[in-house]
């Protein structure tokens, strides 16, 4: 499996997302999240940034189911599903990731035909640090 | 200031054959595809002082320049972006042109990605941004990126895989008439489209371009020096690149509209700079990596409105005789994958009328790079 290549702006992400906590960057000076982050805030151009909590709710925004040709560790577990989640405390922010049954469970341990736009999820973290997402409503 | 509008037009073009696997490197078939778009302008080599590609292209000006023994250069551009690249080289030419820092500038794509390696399978080389919050998830693919954006469109607005069928249905019908497409011999039918393998649910095989070896070329000059040469000039008319504000590249997940994208941007300057409007456009070739870029591409350069894109494609409105022929020669869909060269040169083949899919009387072509990806445009009129 693709471990994240990361990299500054990315690096605290991971950092937190190891220790259970989503967190994304937001402008220190006029609040607005960002995402992916990067250096300086889009919208007033201040260098300083925090990272801030959220409840790691939101809604399936989209989703995809890939099938083979793929890479190898990914191939055996096809057809998976990737999901977009819009977070509810920050709309805006949309995060890739993949609907699970419970964490660590692999890629595909959620049938496809569960999936729907707008379902309600919850963000929970693999043993590696990962953010997965698990259905509110199972 | 004089602009771009008909300053310069393209007099040449070239391509070699189109297969899943081609014997000569990628450096020899960007010679071939390059003399031979000379030859077609009748230019000598020695003539051009200007080269244009792509960031991705393989053979750097160096080498193609003393293989096929250009003159001296004084402008070479390369365009980002991969196949957002492509529309862009001929408008970086025309501007170099009309603005007096050149006057033959070539413009080429050459490319195995038929027999050579998939981008997407380098592990190795990853972009940190954005790759680090997609492909760890398994959104590996451009066709996993964009198939997310499909979903949602579809989603919201209601399009259908028969739009999208229609999409590589016209490109295929429009192939099966041009014998240098590698899907000349090849008809689709709904059943076959319908039943067809996922690639990337809600894309399947048809919805994906090929993977071709092959390479193109155009020749590009002034308009006065267009008059002497050999075929009837196609006037780069109007000329665009596109970046929208806070895009994100395929994986356009990240702003408050995910489903508008560089071709907004690039058609808003493209039609500022125009005599004519979209309803004016005789025949468009939209570049074609997947055919759910095509609705979006509708969309975005103003053929209909937002979220009519899928309903654009009924009624058989992209085949010859539609309210916009699409993809005349089979498109990235069906004729051959190369970047989105051989949509240019289409065009051109449309506006001399040599099209193997001739619409009748075709004056006006818009010709699109990818959606999807910081792009470009061209609106050529003969």
């Amino acid at each position: 499996m693709l471990s994240p290549v990361t990299d500054p702006d990315g690096a605290p992400f991971w950092h937190y997302a190891a220790q259970g906590e989503l967190r994304v960057q937001s402008c220190a000076d006029c609040g607005e999240p960002r995402f992916p982050p990067r250096p300086c805030c889009p919208h007033c151009q201040s260098f300083a940034c925090e990272w801030r909590q959220l409840g790691g709710h939101g809604r399936i925004w989209s989703y995809v189911v890939p099938h083979p040709p793929l890479l190898p560790d990914y191939a055996e577990q096809a057809p998976y599903n990737v999901v977009v989640v819009e977070l509810t405390d920050a709309p805006r922010i949309r995060l890739v990731g993949n609907l699970v049954t419970a964490p660590d469970a692999p890629l595909n341990s959620l049938s496809p035909d569960r999936i729907r736009i707008g379902a309600r999820v919850q963000a929970v973290f693999s043993g590696t640090g990962l953010p997965q997402w698990v259905l509110e409503r199972p | 200031m004089a602009g771009l509008k008909d300053a310069t037009a393209v007099v040449g073009i070239g391509q070699t054959a189109f297969a899943k696997h081609l014997p000569e490197d990628e450096k020899t078939l960007a010679c071939r595809a390059v003399l031979a778009a000379l030859d077609d302008a009748g230019i000598a080599p020695g003539e051009v002082d200007a080269l244009a590609s792509y960031t991705m292209e393989e053979t750097d000006e160096v080498e193609l320049a003393k293989a096929v023994g250009l003159g001296d250069l004084t402008f070479f551009s390369k365009v980002g972006y991969g196949g957002g690249g492509s529309c862009a080289t001929v408008a970086h030419l025309a501007a170099a042109i009309a603005t007096g820092q050149a006057t033959v500038g070539v413009a080429w794509r050459s490319r195995k990605r038929g027999s050579g390696p998939r981008p997407w399978r380098d592990t190795t080389a990853q972009l940190p941004t954005p790759a680090q919050w997609t492909r760890p998830y398994g959104l590996l693919r451009p066709v996993d990126e964009i198939a997310m954006l499909a979903r949602r469109y579809m989603h919201e607005y209601g399009a259908t895989r028969d739009h999208l069928f229609n999409v590589a249905l016209a490109c295929r019908n429009r192939a099966n008439q041009n014998p240098a497409a590698v899907m000349y011999e090849r008809p689709l039918t709904r059943e076959m489209y319908m039943t067809s393998r996922w690639i990337s649910e809600p894309l399947c095989l048809f919805d994906n371009c090929l993977e071709t070896d092959g390479a193109l070329a155009c020749v590009i000059v002034s308009r006065e020096r267009a008059r002497d040469c050999r075929h009837t000039p196609v006037y780069v008319h109007s000329a665009a690149q596109g970046l929208p504000a806070q895009h994100h590249g395929m994986v356009n997940y990240w702003n408050d509209d995910p489903l508008t994208g560089p071709a907004w941007t690039a058609a808003r300057h493209l039609w500022k700079h125009a005599d004519f409007t979209p309803q004016d456009v005789d025949v468009a070739q939209i570049y074609d990596a997947f055919t759910a870029l095509i609705p979006l591409s509708l969309e975005g350069y103003g053929f209909c409105g937002r979220g009519e894109g899928g309903a654009f494609t009924e009624g058989g409105a992209l085949e010859i005789g539609g309210a916009l022929p699409l993809n005349t020669g089979g498109g990235g869909l069906s004729e051959a994958y190369v970047h989105g060269f051989n949509l240019i040169n289409e065009g051109v083949k449309q506006l001399r009328g040599t099209s193997t899919a001739q619409v009748p009387g075709a004056a006006t072509c818009l010709v699109t790079a990818g959606e999807g990806v910081p792009t470009s445009a061209l609106l050529l009129r003969s």
